[in-house]
Formats: structure tokens, sequence, C-alpha cells
């Protein structure tokens, strides 16, 4: 599979990334080159394979329905970009 | 002996012999970090006056009579771990603003024992990297040979250690970042079993691989860190609720009868001649300790670096989407709508390694190449994990290089990923399969250390330690300090 | 061309835990904007997500009272989006393998036939915080308290064939969440949203038109009006020759028209994949059986208990176990004042009918079960009369009092009242021939029964209203 330029684009506009024209030709070679390499898998075949999502075979654990986090607002907010009474700021949404 | 010649051991046993205070011991690394690290850029931020603090603290315990066996005892710790009020960058400049506002369990932990944090170390940006090259605040230099790299993601932590600028260090392992610089730079790095250390408070890159352990010096030093760090955390779904060994207790225990697989794909092409022959000669001295040898295959391993690409950059293209400029990290400048906020935070905040990793992961899990990519890579995991099950049938450990070759000139590889990826060609399989890994030093290549990587069961760190410790009491390339650094 | 409506519902539901699904944060409604976030919440980096136990449970009674099958092993997985009130770029839900699938829930339609809606899933997931985007120039504020409330998400079959059925639908699902205590219902502060899936087909297709996606329909009103609104809509467009674009919708109450969301425009490609920080969910029987043990009466078979131990029409019946809380009061008022029947009577017709007026639920009704049992008990007695109940009803509905107290207020007497409406009555029924002669013209006769009034009442009735109390009932 070859990444070209376009798909270069909307890949990186569905990660939100900022790339600069300059720049796709170069991420077009190396993503290509990656997906060439990822595609050695295809060598094995896996029709029968269970899916390995997790390294262990373990059951999710559960949690008791307890309050245990008290308000930290101004300690998180102080590492923010941009807030106001209380709430984070972004450029207007519009619905 | 000077004091920075002392292992972890030797250093606890010096603070409780009152042979020195930790402040001496403390105020010792700093001086070296100052006199050092300016070559090196083994650390992103130093933490002298903390750090002070915590040794005074320490001295008190020690005074006290109330102190743990390493409390006093300098560390320094990977920049991935979130440490409260102080700046935790992942190596990004995404993150160059970030103070932490809570504390990693790994430091706690350590925290909790007495060590003292010396600072924060280098590391490849969001630990995605073989060579510390793709950090944001620079390359690190590898202190056997300046010109060279010191392995990645864990750089930071492997030179700090190799040139004595902290006695040890924590690291993480996602494919090989603890391994693999810890050959590089003649250390012991263990990555423990998936779920044996918490990943609370360390920034997520790829969340079912990830893993923390500590480089040392020494097995015996990882043994006396791995006490501290491991252990089960209700914060950490994936933390594994079973009681944690004393993992020095069982260092000496007899190497007779072990049975090492060489699986034969870790000694096919690819692998450099010099590095081939020191393997060989640490299997030999294995043999001397009453080890037996069988060649094993684990056939599917070949295909750990294709499955690896896909699954690691999945995972990562989403965890790494919580940095959008909002809440926290870097903002860029007057954005002018809501995409463009987005966009540029994330264009500009992230280097090019971390951003081609965002667009595979996208790109593999995105409509359409789901089943293809996803799915296939993580179906092949599957096999992978099921070869190294049916060699553990018959072996206890298996062997082989840590690394195909010995650390590689700085700008050698950057520029082409796909020869960055083959570094961690023989690591990667352990983290699919979420196994236990070690590199010890194993002898050198052209005045380069060479790391020998044994790799065990589930939860059988004990046993590594172990087979680490007794190599390390019959052989003196761990003591090793690179020329200049003495 | 006649046209079928095809209606298929997602109500999302917040689950009454009183920690969030994932993190120890509280989800109380109403906070200080972003005090109940932590730092799971806010996406820190490093944190990670531990699965709140009452969530699943909650999710296995929901499967159980409608009849579904509860996934033995369910599997959380990640859809990837970027919002700002989603905090993480992603929501943490289920996908392929969610906790609930298939099961089913009847409806009553309006000519008294049932018919059944199938439930084709309810999946745990997680809620998203608020955009806020009053009050500060050109930006949006976000609000993160909400983010990580537990929701269970409860996806339909498309089996509903007009708004009405769908709002039957959603009307028995926030009954059934309240009975089971699972959810407090609350549409204004968003505990129970709804979006709806809408399309046209001519009647007698099989295949399904392309459908839009109405969002987050907040009251049962306006869903039977957003989705009348966009079948008319849909109807007019293919009339004129025109294609329904398969979107996202809003409706705008205020216009009464749906519109396409701008933040929606863009197709989404959500590249759900399994959440490696969570293991997956398993749920083995003991887990089902002690659900089981822990469900309340449902309504079904509070309707037969009710029917059968009040002897109520299956129609009443049918109304006063629809809500939880309607069926508390209603038993309440039978326990304090008995008579089963006048209790279902009033509350069917003057209590509802007063709450539909207003927009309230039982739970906001200004009148407590206690205050109308006090007033049936009056009634039942013959102590005040039909047409003084319903008075007393209103002032007690204006916060007036209790019913004894209005009385005094309003000097209404009406003990006294229907004392003496019964001697007239017994009067009239003892001297028909006076009656007579009153009827034909002789109204001098009037004074007759007033004497005799005042004699049995010893004296204690107000002339002035037995005069006027003789005079209605003499004229028939």
């Amino acid at each position: 599979m070859t990444l070209d330029a376009e798909t270069v684009k909307k890949i990186a506009r569905l990660a939100r990334l900022k790339i600069d024209d300059q720049a796709i030709a170069g991420y077009s070679k190396n993503l290509t080159n990656i997906l060439q390499l990822v595609e050695q898998m295809n060598a094995v075949s896996t029709d029968q394979v269970e899916p390995m999502a997790h390294p262990l075979d373990a059951s999710q654990r559960l949690r008791e329905d307890r309050v245990t986090e008290v308000n930290q607002r101004e300690q998180f907010q102080s590492v923010a970009p941009q807030v106001q009474d209380g709430l984070y700021l972004v450029p207007k949404v519009i619905e | 002996m000077p004091l920075h010649h002392k292992t972890l051991a030797e250093l606890a046993q010096g603070l409780r012999d009152k042979h020195f205070s930790s402040v001496e011991l403390t105020q010792h690394y700093l001086n070296r970090i100052a006199q050092w690290d300016k070559t090196l850029n083994s650390y992103v931020t130093v933490t002298p006056e903390r750090a002070l603090q915590q040794a005074r603290q320490a001295d008190a315990l020690r005074v006290k009579n109330t102190a743990g066996p390493l409390c006093g005892v300098p560390l320094a710790q990977k920049d991935i771990f979130c440490t409260h009020g102080v700046k935790t960058s992942c190596g990004s400049k995404m993150l160059d603003n970030f103070i932490a506002p809570y504390t990693a369990t790994v430091v706690e932990k350590c925290q909790e024992a007495g060590l003292v944090m010396l600072g924060k170390l280098n590391m490849d940006e969001f630990a995605m990297g073989s060579s510390n090259e793709t950090s944001f605040y620079g390359p690190v230099k590898n202190p056997w040979d300046l010109t060279r790299v010191p392995g990645g993601s864990s750089g930071g932590s492997a030179a700090g250690v190799a040139a004595r600028l902290t006695p040890a260090a924590t690291g993480t392992d996602t494919g090989g970042s603890i391994r693999q610089p810890a050959a590089l730079c003649n250390l012991t790095g263990l990555k423990p079993t998936y779920g044996r250390v918490s990943r609370w408070g360390m920034i997520a890159f790829a969340s079912s691989l990830d893993q923390a352990g500590p480089i040392t010096q020494t097995a015996q030093d990882a043994a006396l860190l791995l006490n501290i760090m491991a252990g089960f955390d209700s914060k950490d779904s994936t933390s594994l609720d079973s009681p944690v060994p004393d993992y020095t207790t069982t260092l000496k225990d007899t190497l007779q009868g072990l049975r090492i697989g060489l699986p034969k794909e870790f000694f096919a092409t690819g692998l450099d001649d010099g590095v081939a022959r020191v393997i060989d000669e640490a299997i030999t001295q294995y043999k001397k300790l009453g080890a037996s040898v069988v060649e094993i295959s684990l056939p599917t391993s070949q295909l750990s670096v294709p499955a690896y690409y896909v699954i690691a950059p999945a995972e990562c293209s989403s965890n790494l989407s919580r940095f959008d400029g909002v809440r926290f990290g870097y903002r860029c400048a007057n954005p002018a709508d809501l995409l463009d906020l987005y966009q540029r935070s994330r264009g500009e905040g992230f280097g090019a390694e971390v951003k081609r990793r965002i667009m595979i992961g996208t790109y593999a899990l995105s409509a359409g190449y789901y089943d293809a990519y996803y799915l296939k890579a993580q179906k092949v995991r599957r096999l992978i994990s099921g070869d190294f099950k049916r060699a553990f049938e018959n072996v206890d450990v298996i062997m082989g290089p840590t690394s195909p070759t010995t650390a590689f000139k700085l700008g050698e590889r950057s520029e082409d990923p796909i020869t960055m990826y083959l570094c961690d060609i023989y690591t990667i399989a352990v983290n699919l399969a979420g196994l236990p890994g070690m590199s010890i030093p194993a002898g050198f290549s052209q005045g380069l250390p060479v790391g020998l990587q044994i790799i065990g069961n589930y939860f059988t760190e004990a046993k590594l330690l172990n087979v680490a410790h007794r190599y390390q009491q019959v052989t003196d390339w761990h003591k090793r300090i690179p020329p200049g650094f003495e | 061309m006649q046209w079928e409506s095809v209606i298929g519902l997602e109500i999302h539901t917040q689950l009454a835990t009183k920690s969030k699904i994932f993190s120890g944060a509280a989800t109380a409604f109403g906070a200080e904007p972003n005090t109940q976030a932590c730092a799971v919440d806010l996406g820190l980096p490093g944190v990670l997500p531990v699965l709140n136990k009452q969530a699943v449970r909650m999710a296995i009674k929901f499967g159980l009272a409608v009849g579904a099958q509860v996934a033995p092993r369910s599997v959380f997985a990640r859809k990837n989006y970027f919002y700002p009130d989603l905090p993480k770029g992603y929501q943490i839900s289920q996908y392929e393998l969610p906790v609930v699938a298939q099961g089913k829930m009847e409806i009553e339609l309006d000519d008294g036939s049932t018919k059944v809606i199938g439930i084709t899933r309810a999946h745990l997931e997680e809620d998203a915080g608020k955009s806020l985007h009053e009050d500060f120039h050109d930006m949006t504020g976000i609000d993160l308290n909400r983010a990580g409330t537990p929701l269970l998400e409860i996806v339909s079959e498309p089996d509903m064939r007009s708004a009405k059925e769908a709002v039957a639908y959603m009307k028995k699902i926030h009954s059934l969440v309240r009975y089971l205590e699972i959810c407090d219902g609350n549409m204004q502060e968003g505990s129970f949203r709804c979006d709806a899936n809408v399309s046209v087909r001519p009647v007698g297709h099989a295949k399904l038109g392309t459908r839009t996606e109405l969002k987050n329909i907040n009251s049962f009103r306006f869903v039977e009006r957003a989705i009348n609104v966009e079948i008319t809509r849909q109807i007019d467009l293919l009339e004129n020759g025109g294609r329904v674009v398969q979107e996202t919708r809003l409706y705008d109450a205020t216009k009464n028209e749906t519109r396409a969301m701008r933040s929606k425009e863009e197709a989404m490609d959500y590249r759900y994949f399994p959440d490696p920080d969570l293991l997956p969910l398993v749920i083995n029987t003991q887990d089902i059986e002690a659900a089981r043990q822990s469900l309340p009466e449902l309504p079904a078979a509070k309707k037969r208990r009710f029917m059968r131990e009040f002897e109520l029409k299956d129609y009443d019946a049918a109304l006063l176990t629809a809500d939880r809380d309607v069926a508390n009061y209603f038993e309440t008022v039978v326990r304090l004042a008995g008579e089963p029947k006048l209790a279902a009577n009033w509350i069917i017709s003057e209590l509802s009918g007063r709450l539909n007026k207003e927009d309230k639920l039982i739970q906001q009704c200004p009148i407590s079960a206690e205050l109308l049992a006090g007033m049936l008990q009056r009634l039942a007695k013959g102590a005040i009369t039909g047409k003084m109940a319903k008075d007393i009803f209103d002032a007690m509905w204006n916060g007036e009092g209790d019913a004894d107290t209005i009385i005094t207020k309003r000097g209404l007497k009406p003990t006294d009242s229907a004392a003496v409406e019964k001697i007239i009555d017994h009067l009239i029924a003892q001297n028909p021939a006076q009656v007579e002669q009153y009827r034909a013209g002789k109204d001098k006769v009037l004074g007759f029964f007033v004497g005799q009034v005042m004699k049995a009442s010893q004296g204690k009735a107000d002339p002035a209203q037995v005069n006027s109390l003789l005079l209605e009932k003499l004229k028939k």
C-alpha cells in the first residue's frame, strides 16, 4: 500500500495534525515504507487465530462505587492554557 | 573507592554504616551532574533543592533507625513519570510547560522507600525512538563514545547511570526501551512482566505494551529496586494482584540444571559478528555455571517488528489524542478556530517521529483498514505469544543478543525510520507477549558494550535476576565504567 | 404516495451511581464548573480508568428487566474523535461486545393493542462534559463535571412507525429505569436523553430509506414534535424529487424545525478498538443471580397485582403503574385513606391532568399523597361534596395547606353543608305532598321546609345556606 499525498493529508486531518505542505512528501515516503514493513505480516496465515488485545489473560477488576476524589480545580487549572470562571476556554464551538 | 563507583547495595551499606550521609552522597551526585551533564544531556530537569531536602529527611530517619534498606540512596526518574510539582516533559515540546499536578505510583513508591530523586532523565519523545534522538531536549550522548547514541527510549536513564551521574534509574520499555539502552551503555536493565509494575502516572505510549523497570549497574541493584517498584495498584486495571517476592533472596540460587533456549531466529542474518561473538562467549560462561543449552525456534518472532508497528502506533494514536491544547500542555498562538487550535497545537507540539506514529496508527484503525492492519497484527501477536508458550515448555530461560549491533553514530539512522525500528528486532516480541526480559553487560565489541538478553516466562523476574546475578559473580563486564567518567 | 415512517431510538440514561464510571469523582448534578472533574476525568497524562462495580450491576438489572442476554464477557472500546468536551480525545464505550444484547419492550398503542419493540443492545459508556457558549467573547467554556458520568445507552430496533409509538416506547423505558432505580429519569438535568433515527419509505417497501439522526431531544413532548417535523421534512423532500442525506440534525424547539449540525458535518471515522487500559468485563452467573434477586416489582407485575388487590380496571392499573412514583403515590393514598377506586379516579383524572398541564412529574407535585388522602377521606365519608373536593384540590395545589385548613380558611363549613343536604334529602323523601305543592307554585311551603331543617339540625344550620340548598333541591 502506498500512502500518497492526498491520503497523508486525510490522515493528518483525522489525527488533527498540521503538516506543512513541503513536509507531505517526506511523510508520504516514510509512511509508505513503514506500511510495507508492516505488510510482511501477510506472510503468515491467521485465519483461525483469535486476536490478542492484551498480554494477560485476565478480567476487569471492579471498584466500589465510592467518591474518593476531592475538588482540585485550582491545582489542575494551574497548568491549563486558558481558563475563566473555572471553565476551560476554546475558540467558539458552533453546533 | 569514590562514592560513584558504588552500587546501590554498596551505597545502602555505606549509609547504614554511617560512612557518609545521604546529604553528602546526594551532593556528590549533584556535583557530578553539574560537571558532566552538559556533555551528556542525560537530564531534562535536575532537582537539587528537592533532592537535598529528601536527603536530609532520609538522614533523619537513619538517625532514628526507622529507615528502609534503600533510604537515602539517590536515584533519577525517567521523565515519563508524573512527579507532583516537577516538570514532566516526556521529552516533548508538548509538555515542556507541564508541571505535573500528581505523582506516578512508581515515583511515589520510591519516595516512600526514602530514595532521593536527583532529577528527571531525558528520553525519546513520548518514548518513541531507539536512540534518544527524538527528544525535544536534544540527543543524549553515549558515555562510551560521545559521537554515538545511548539507545532509547530510556537513553537518559542509561547514559546517566553509565556515567555515574546517578547510581540507578527508572526506565520504561514498550519495545525494548529499557533493555536496548542498557545493552548499549553496559548496564543491567529489566523489563518486568506486563502488569507487575503500576502504570499509573506513567505517560502512556502503547498501553498494552508499556512496562516500567529498573536500569542499574548490577542484577542485585535491579532486584533491590524492583522490590520497591513492583506491586499491585488499585488505580491500574492492568496491574496484577499477586504478592511480590523479595527478589534479593533468590539471587544466589544455583544455575545447575538451568535449561537455556537459544532461538535460532535471534542469531540469523542482521546480527553483527562482533555482537554474536560476545554472546557466544557469554553462553559458554553459562555452560560453565552448570546450564544446558538447546536451540529453539520462535518462528513468528520474525514478524514482531511488523506487528509492533501496527499495535504500538494504533494505541499511541489514541493515547496521544488528549494532547489537544485545551487542558494542559502546549497551545499554539492565536488559534483562528477550534480546528486550527487542535491542528497547530498538535502539529507544533509533537515532533516528526511522534507524528509519523500517530498517522500510521490512525491509518491502521481507520474504516476499511482495521481488519487488514490492526486485527491482523493482534492475530500475529497471538502467534508470537504462542511461540514463547511452547518454548517455555522445554526451557527455563531464553537467551540471545539484546540488540543486533552496538551503539551507532548519532544521526546515522535518524533519517530512516525503518533502520531505526530494526534496532528492536530482538526485544519487541517480549513486549508483545508481555513477558519479562533483561539485558546484562556481556562484553565489548570494538570498545563498545554488548548486552545479553535473558527472557523468562511470566512472573519469573526472580529467576531472571538470579541468572543474571550468578553471571555477574564470575564476570566483571558490569563493573566497567566509561573512560573519562571514572 | 403513502409514506411510512421508521423510527429507532438511542436512549442515554445516566446511571445513578455516586461516583463516575472510571474514577472516584462525584456525579452529583449542579456543582461549580470543573470541581467534580478529577485527574482521570480530565484525561491528564498517565491516568488510568478503573470500572465502577455499581454501574455494571445496574446494567445487568436493566438487561434482566428487558429479558435480554447479559453478556458473560463484554469489551470496552475507544471511540476516537476530537471535541472539547471529550477530554481524552476518545470516549470509552462498548462496541462489538456490549454488556446487554437482544431485549424487548412491550408498548400499548392508542387502539388498546400492544406492540413489541426490540432492544438491539444496551452498553456502558462514559458521558462527555458540557460546552457553554454564552458569556465568553468568541470563546466556548468547557465544564468537565459531567465527563465520566456512567451512561447506559439503550439502542432500539427500528421498530417504531410513528412519533407516538416512539414516545410510548421512550416512556416505557423511562418508567423501567426509574423502577429499577438505576436512573433518576430527570430529563431537565439531562439524566435521560434521546436521539432518534428517522427515515421514511413508501408503504409496502421493505428497504429502509436513508435515515437522519436527531440529537438530544430532551422531553417527551419535543421527541414527538421533532420526529413529526422531521418526517414531514423528509416526505416533502422526497415528493419534490429531492434526496434525504444521512446526517445528524438538531431540533430547534422555538422554530419547531430540524437543521443539520455544523459540528458533525465532517464524516466521522471513529476508529473503534479495544481499550488497552481495561480488561474484558466478565459477568458470571452468580453476579446475574444476585442482580435478579435485587430486582424490584416491575411495571407489568405491579399492574397485575393492582388489578387483583384493588379491583382496578386494566386501563386504570396500567396508568397507575406506568410510573413507579405514581404507583407508590397511589399505594400511599390507599394505605392512608382506603378507597382504592376513588383514589385511582382522582389520581388518574385530576392529579395527572394537572401534572400534564403544568409539565410536572409526580415528584414535583405540590399535593402530597398524605394531603390527597386527607381530602379523599372526607369525601368518602360524605363530609364534603364532589364540587367542594375539587375546590379543595385546587387550593391544596396552590399550597394553601391541608383539607381542614382550607375548609376553615374559606369558611366552607363543608361538614354542616353536607349534613344539611342529608337532612333536606330526608325531608323531601318523607314529605312528597309538600314537595308537590311547592313545585305547583305554593312558595310558602318553603317556610315549612326551612323550619323542619332548622329543627332537625337543632338550629345549627346556616339559614341562608339552608335556603339556597332547598331552592336548589326542590327545583328538580
